[in-house]
């Protein structure tokens, strides 16, 4: 066991060497190098750049050296916490990312929390309830959820509440406590907020897990040792709770894998469509530009998140289900 | 197993021994009534993306004059309650609100324009080759429009428009599902097929990729589209940035079956006989697995033509003057635009239509290549 953990932990960590490089390689992706952006934005705005100018800013970014040295000086930087600099936000890489990333995650928990609480216990109860309308309508639900885009149904989900109820959903809170100290008012307020965004991002994995939910019961219901419970004359409830649950309860950790990618993905486009100030705006405002350290560094920040989950997922499921082998 | 044990199986099972197996797979097919409609919308779809320019009622770049017009209604009955058989719209008088200095359009029932088939319009070239002005359907007269969908900020008929981002959405989907069909195909048979260390390899990679969020990937690559690029090599681009990481569903899938029907009788009994690999992969392996091709294909489209709308509607997809469902939502961004403007939310609608036809259909094709399967949730 101790040898099938410390494997799965180099995994990640080649799993995380080859993101890199795909960061490395979207970074070097714009036809020219990572200054010629940046000159076109200062010549644009009028700035005389002499070429003693240039060679100067291309020999601060390493770009005279060969590709896989640039590659190494990228990654040793990063493990110093430098990421280089954004020039459409003109500040550093690393100072976006410190006020981005709590909010990214704090949005990605809840929406995990949200996806578990309501994907169990309708899966679930869906399963006890097989072919009831109950199981019809969360059937239908769950369908419809994965067919719609998220950012339409953000759209949709903020027009019916402006028109119909007159509130404007979007942002994490109200203006009067956007810079106040932590205080459970300010926290209220969150969740006034954070539903919206939290729904939507959950709405496709929600549906998904709701589906892998139902056939894990259905699954265990089926098996010979609930006849014997049955038989022997134990309580309906306490078969159901104390055994079949628990085993149909596995999916909420094998599924984490799937779902934090799809909830790092959702985020990215909904907090850009709520105004949200997660990682998601600061990556699209940095691609339409072209502010490849800033993509880069996103890039590399969320598949960590992900590689991290699945990782930690991995190894609770080893504690938790005995039957599996490594 | 005796014959007989195996003949009571069957009859247990109610296995169907007397039709082929492609019949069966008919016959299930035709009891899931859902697949068929599905199916049915599916190919009006694509039918109406086809004849784009004769189905839609504009050119889809044509400038109406009546920006931001609503949705117009169809009548049968006039203001006096009478009965038209063929339906009309009525005509539409701009006129400003003082109060909030805000364009708005008034219903003009004097004016009626009834509805026609085959009428003559903006001049169009059928798949580049044939020369018309016929339309489907439409209004004729001085002044006259109908825009069932309404207009947007530049005039555009969202109708028109509709029908002719369809058909580059739609196609994205298809061209999108073939490469990852080829690609997914061709690493899962070698990961399968070959084994040992190759095998492993091509395993590991696929689960790195899995464990990367796809959108910010995608929108890392679409970063680098450089913005003079031509309408159609942008097009090209973005079907390989979705497809690019798409095939590591397929290839599980086309590795899982070899690896099962590597190990069967009837591949043995193949090469016992003297063919050679090409003919037992070519001959009695694919066969085997096809369905599980198709079906995989089919609820691939969906992530495909979902993966092109996100992008552009985050602008890093497909751009105007291409038209796209994706092009056509990104209109709709910003509160302040869709509760004035609320019908440009209405392109999203064939967005989840053909989705959900797609992922109907596919389900339907699942269940219809297990028609020995007995057990179905």
């Amino acid at each position: 066991m101790t040898f099938y953990i410390i494997r799965r932990i180099l995994f990640a960590i080649l799993t995380l060497f080859l993101v890199s490089i795909i960061a490395f390689i979207i970074i070097q992706l714009p036809p020219g190098d990572v200054t010629a952006v940046r000159l076109q934005v200062m010549q644009a705005s009028g700035l005389y750049i002499s070429p003693e100018q240039v060679e100067q800013i291309r020999q601060e970014f390493g770009l005279d050296k060969p590709l896989y040295q640039q590659y190494f000086i990228w990654i040793g930087r990063m493990f110093h916490g430098d990421f280089g600099e954004s020039f459409y936000y003109n500040t550093d890489v690393s100072e976006i990312l410190k006020e981005r990333i709590p909010n990214s995650l704090m949005l990605a928990f809840f929406s995990i929390v949200f996806i578990y609480v309501i994907s169990t216990t309708a899966g679930i109860f869906s399963a006890l309830k097989q072919h009831s309308a109950f199981d019809y309508s969360i059937g239908l639900v769950s369908f419809f959820g994965l067919s719609i885009p998220n950012f339409l149904f953000a759209l949709v989900l903020m027009y019916v509440f402006f028109k119909f109820f007159g509130i404007s959903i979007g942002g994490f809170y109200s203006i009067e406590f956007k810079n106040a100290a932590w205080s459970f008012a300010k926290f209220a307020d969150l969740i006034r907020h954070i539903w919206a965004p939290v729904i939507v991002i959950g709405a496709v994995s929600t549906a998904f897990t709701i589906r892998v939910m139902r056939a894990s019961m259905l699954d265990e219901l089926r098996k010979p040792y609930v006849q014997v419970a049955r038989s022997k004359g134990v309580p309906e409830a306490k078969i159901i709770f104390k055994y079949p649950m628990r085993v149909a309860l596995n999916p909420i950790i094998s599924t984490v894998g799937y779902i934090v990618p799809t909830v790092i993905s959702g985020e990215m486009v909904i907090a850009y469509v709520m105004g949200l100030p997660t990682l998601g705006p600061a990556l699209l405002n940095g691609a339409l530009s072209q502010d490849m350290y800033l993509v880069g560094a996103i890039v590399m920040i969320l598949s960590a998140f992900t590689v991290f989950g699945t990782l930690v997922s991995d190894l609770l499921l080893l504690f938790t289900d005995p039957r599996i082998k490594y | 197993m005796g014959n007989k044990a195996d003949e009571k199986i069957k009859k247990k099972r109610k296995i169907r021994t007397d039709v082929s197996y492609g019949r069966l797979i008919y016959m299930q097919f035709r009891k899931h009534k859902a697949a068929q409609i599905g199916l049915i919308v599916l190919i009006l779809l694509y039918l109406i993306v086809i004849f784009a320019e004769f189905v839609a009622p504009y050119d889809p770049q044509n400038r109406l004059g009546v920006p931001y017009l609503p949705p117009q209604t169809i009548h049968f009955f006039d203001e006096e309650g009478n009965f038209h058989l063929r339906p009309f719209v009525y005509g539409v008088k701009m006129e400003t609100d003082m109060e909030i200095f805000r364009r708005k359009y008034v219903v003009d029932t004097e004016k009626k324009y009834p509805l026609h088939f085959f009428v003559r319009g903006d001049s169009y070239k059928l798949w580049k080759t044939f020369d018309s002005n016929i339309h489907l359907f439409g209004v004729e007269g001085e002044g006259a429009v109908f825009c069932p969908l309404g207009t947007d900020q530049l005039g555009h008929d969202l109708f028109s428009q509709s029908i002719f981002g369809g058909r580059i959405s739609l196609t994205i989907g298809l061209i999108g599902v073939f490469i990852i069909t080829v690609i997914g195909v061709l690493i899962g048979g070698i990961s399968g097929f070959v084994g040992g260390t190759t095998d492993n390899l091509i395993q590991r990679t696929i689960e790195v990729i899995r464990s990367i969020p796809m959108i910010p990937l995608w929108m890392g690559i679409a970063a680098a589209l450089p913005a003079n690029w031509p309408q159609s090599r942008i097009f090209i681009a973005v079907v390989m940035i979705i497809s690019l990481f798409g095939w590591t569903e397929l290839a599980r899938v086309v590795r899982g079956k070899f690896i099962s029907l590597r190990e069967e009788d009837f591949v043995m009994a193949a090469k016992v006989s003297g063919s050679n690999q090409f003919q037992i992969i070519l001959k009695h392996m694919i066969p085997n697995f096809i369905g599980y091709i198709l079906v995989s294909m089919t609820i691939t489209i969906p992530s495909m033509i979902l993966g092109e709308t996100a992008l552009s509607f985050l602008g890093l997809g497909l751009r105007p003057p291409t038209i796209s469902w994706g092009v056509l939502l990104q209109k709709a961004q910003g509160l302040q635009n869709i509760s004035f403007y609320p019908w440009l939310l209405i392109p999203g609608l064939f967005v989840v239509i053909s989705v959900i036809s797609f992922n109907i259909v596919g389900d339907g094709l699942r269940d219809a290549f297990d028609p020995y399967a007995v057990t179905r949730r």
